[in-house]
């Protein structure tokens, strides 16, 4: 059968591997022989799924969104993960990992962030074990995130500058990768997102997917049927997506829909739209489709949401896309933050901007008047309301 | 018989001197390289700057990200080294990330360093079994060498393997490093040159990362075939420029 899931050398079509330099083998290898038997064991099982109810608070809702369904007129589900303790999916991997380091027996754990909802449920994750902890994070968006360095401060983390090349995401991705490398034996890298080498796309998505396993049973008691008709989610590097897609991946009934950040617009130059503009390529250890010159470096992408700006994609995604399996559509700042407010305003919920792309989807796209669409509500949107305000003069 | 294994067989220590390409100036790059060459250099890693260089540390870094500036280009780096040949004869390694290889074209890439008259590239990022299964085959077509690395952290089953898969020199990475990181090579650092001394391994080995005078040159080459110097190296052009070459060579070849 033809599988979207990673094969055991972690590719998904011809994306993804571990294009690693020799320094950071020992410490992929290590992981890569041993998580699939942690993941596996019921202990590790038990506590994972112990701590996603009770400190997470899953299973999260799936909620029927009764007035935005009026208005598209289709069936609309939102998938709550914007009620996860520290407001955002993110968490869901960072339990995971945390129990994977102590299980591989390391002390100290590194992340990178960008926007800091990774470094924040990273440095909480490591504050509920007694585990010391260290983010990288771009020098500008230090700047222009400080509440969630605050967070991660007040957590207890230490967050170091990244101060090399433009400053942001992948520069802190560089960093930690740096870090990895030169504290090999005792320190384990917390990988935020489904990129990075194999086996970190699999394992993240794996934790992930606890999203998607939810809203299987979840819409068999709303719906009487366990597949919904379309899976929607924004992609910056894909977790979210990668989680909301999971079980669905293998099922060709179930249509698989990812919104991507074109920015100010795709050929604005001012753009995150990795499917539309990138090309075959590294990045971070892993092959797949990303931001570049014809010369193969990495260029900077643009999205007013920060998490969104990555210059890659997951390599589940890039396969996704180029096999056609999922439809990709890009959609701009303006649409992002008019579908926010909407949201906002017909069902009580403010979402994060990231998330806020996922709704711009019915601008872009009909839907049938009986078909269940479900959405990954991925965040909230506190941490985006100087945006909000900035951009609605509200 | 490529230049590269024929240094090898020399009777001496190599030194080995890795520079950024069109640092400090775009137009450096063949001054370097002759004066290196005149200096007593035994071979050239030319670096193909990348935007992302995982493996650096904050020196070559920086050097990289002033070379982009500068606008070096894969096609311009080509052009520029297009004569070489005709000025120098010592061996010549292209060392850089795999993407921008990429984007050239494997293929391309490895014609046009064998129309210049390079001998072997190093890519880091480039992992064994990837090689082997799809880029071997080229590289040999154009009388390249790929250089492997290996680290502290590689286990002998490993180091067996690469050396299986290797024909010229393995980079031993002197510690778990990016470059630049350390200076002086304590008991650990010892232990394992005698360590991979001791595996009696078919390719000689030329030591790398942490070398910066004549002492840890000396230290690294007791046990190993040569030594690569990069950081240290790229510290000094950014201070003395291209003038400050021979005295750099003179210093790091001083008998202490």
């Amino acid at each position: 059968m033809k599988t979207y899931q990673a094969d055991e050398k972690g590719y998904y079509g011809e994306f993804g591997g571990a294009f690693i330099p020799e320094m950071l083998y020992p410490n992929t290898e290590e992981l890569r022989q041993n998580y699939l038997q942690i993941m596996a064991d019921p202990s590790f099982q038990e506590e994972f799924h112990q701590l996603l109810k009770d400190y997470v608070g899953r299973p999260t809702p799936l909620y029927f969104a009764n007035r935005l369904s009026e208005k598209y007129k289709t069936k609309i589900y939102l998938k709550r993960e914007d009620l996860c303790h520290t407001g955002a999916h993110k968490v869901n991997n960072t339990i995971g990992q945390i129990l994977m380091a102590k299980k591989l027996g390391k002390n100290r754990i590194i992340a990178e962030t960008g926007a800091g909802q990774h470094g924040v449920a990273t440095a909480t994750v490591c504050a509920l074990m007694g585990i010391e902890c260290i983010v990288y994070m771009g020098e500008i968006d230090i700047a222009r995130q400080a509440p969630n360095v605050a967070r991660m401060k007040m957590l207890g983390a230490e967050v170091r500058p990244a101060l090399s090349g433009s400053r942001t995401l992948k520069d802190a991705t560089n960093e930690a990768i740096r870090d990895w490398i030169n504290n090999p034996v005792n320190t384990h890298y917390i990988i935020g997102s489904v990129v990075g080498p194999h086996p970190y796309p699999d394992m993240v998505a794996r934790f992930q997917s606890v999203i998607s396993e939810e809203i299987k049973w979840q819409l068999r008691e709303k719906e009487g049927r366990e597949n919904p008709d379309y899976v929607v989610a924004c992609v910056g590097g894909g977790s979210n997506a990668a989680g909301t897609y999971y079980h669905f991946l293998d099922n060709e009934d179930v249509g698989i829909i990812a919104v991507e950040a074109a920015g100010k617009g795709i050929h604005s130059g001012e753009s995150a739209a990795t499917s539309a503009l990138g090309q075959v390529g590294i990045i971070h250890g892993s092959k797949t489709l990303l931001m570049q010159t014809q010369d193969g470096q990495i260029t900077e992408p643009y999205s007013i949401s920060a998490g969104l700006d990555y210059p890659g994609v997951g390599p589940m995604h890039a396969n996704l896309y180029r096999s056609g399996r999922g439809e990709f559509i890009s959609v701009t700042d303006d649409e992002a933050m008019t579908a926010g407010l909407l949201v906002s305003q017909l069902e009580g919920i403010i979402p994060a901007i990231e998330t806020s792309h996922a709704f711009a989807i019915f601008d872009h796209r009909k839907f049938g008047p009986d078909d269940v669409v479900v959405i990954n509500l991925s965040g909230r949107g506190d941490k985006d309301l100087q945006t909000y305000i900035d951009y609605f003069k509200l | 018989m490529n230049r590269i294994q024929q240094k090898l067989k020399e009777d001496k220590k190599i030194l080995s001197i890795y520079f950024t390409a069109g640092y400090p100036d775009l137009e450096d790059t063949v001054p370097i390289i002759t004066a290196l060459e005149q200096a007593g250099v035994d071979m050239i890693e030319i670096g193909l700057p990348f935007s992302d260089p995982l493996a650096d540390g904050p020196t070559i870094q920086a050097s990289s990200t002033a070379a982009l500036r500068n606008g070096m280009r894969t096609d311009i780096l080509f052009k520029q080294l297009k004569d070489v040949r005709k000025e120098v004869s010592i061996p010549l390694v292209i060392m850089g990330y795999f993407n921008p290889v990429l984007q050239y074209g494997v293929e391309a890439f490895c014609k046009k360093c064998e129309e210049i008259g390079i001998d072997g590239i190093i890519l880091p990022d480039l992992p064994l079994d990837v090689y082997q299964e799809e880029y071997e085959a080229i590289f040999k077509a154009h009388g390249l060498l790929n250089i492997f690395l290996i680290t502290p952290q590689t286990s002998d089953a490993r180091i067996r393997q690469i050396d299986r898969g290797s024909n010229g020199f393995i980079y031993m990475v002197s510690s778990a490093s990016t470059t630049g990181a350390k200076t002086g090579f304590g008991e650990e650092q010892n232990d394992y040159f005698k360590r991979i001394a001791d595996m009696d391994l078919q390719n000689p080995q030329i030591v790398g990362f942490g070398i910066s005078n004549a002492a840890t040159f000396q230290q690294a080459t007791s046990n190993a075939k040569g030594a690569i110097i990069g950081s240290a190296f790229i510290k000094m052009l950014s201070e003395k420029g291209t003038k400050g070459i021979n005295s750099f060579v003179e210093s790091i070849k001083t008998k202490i």
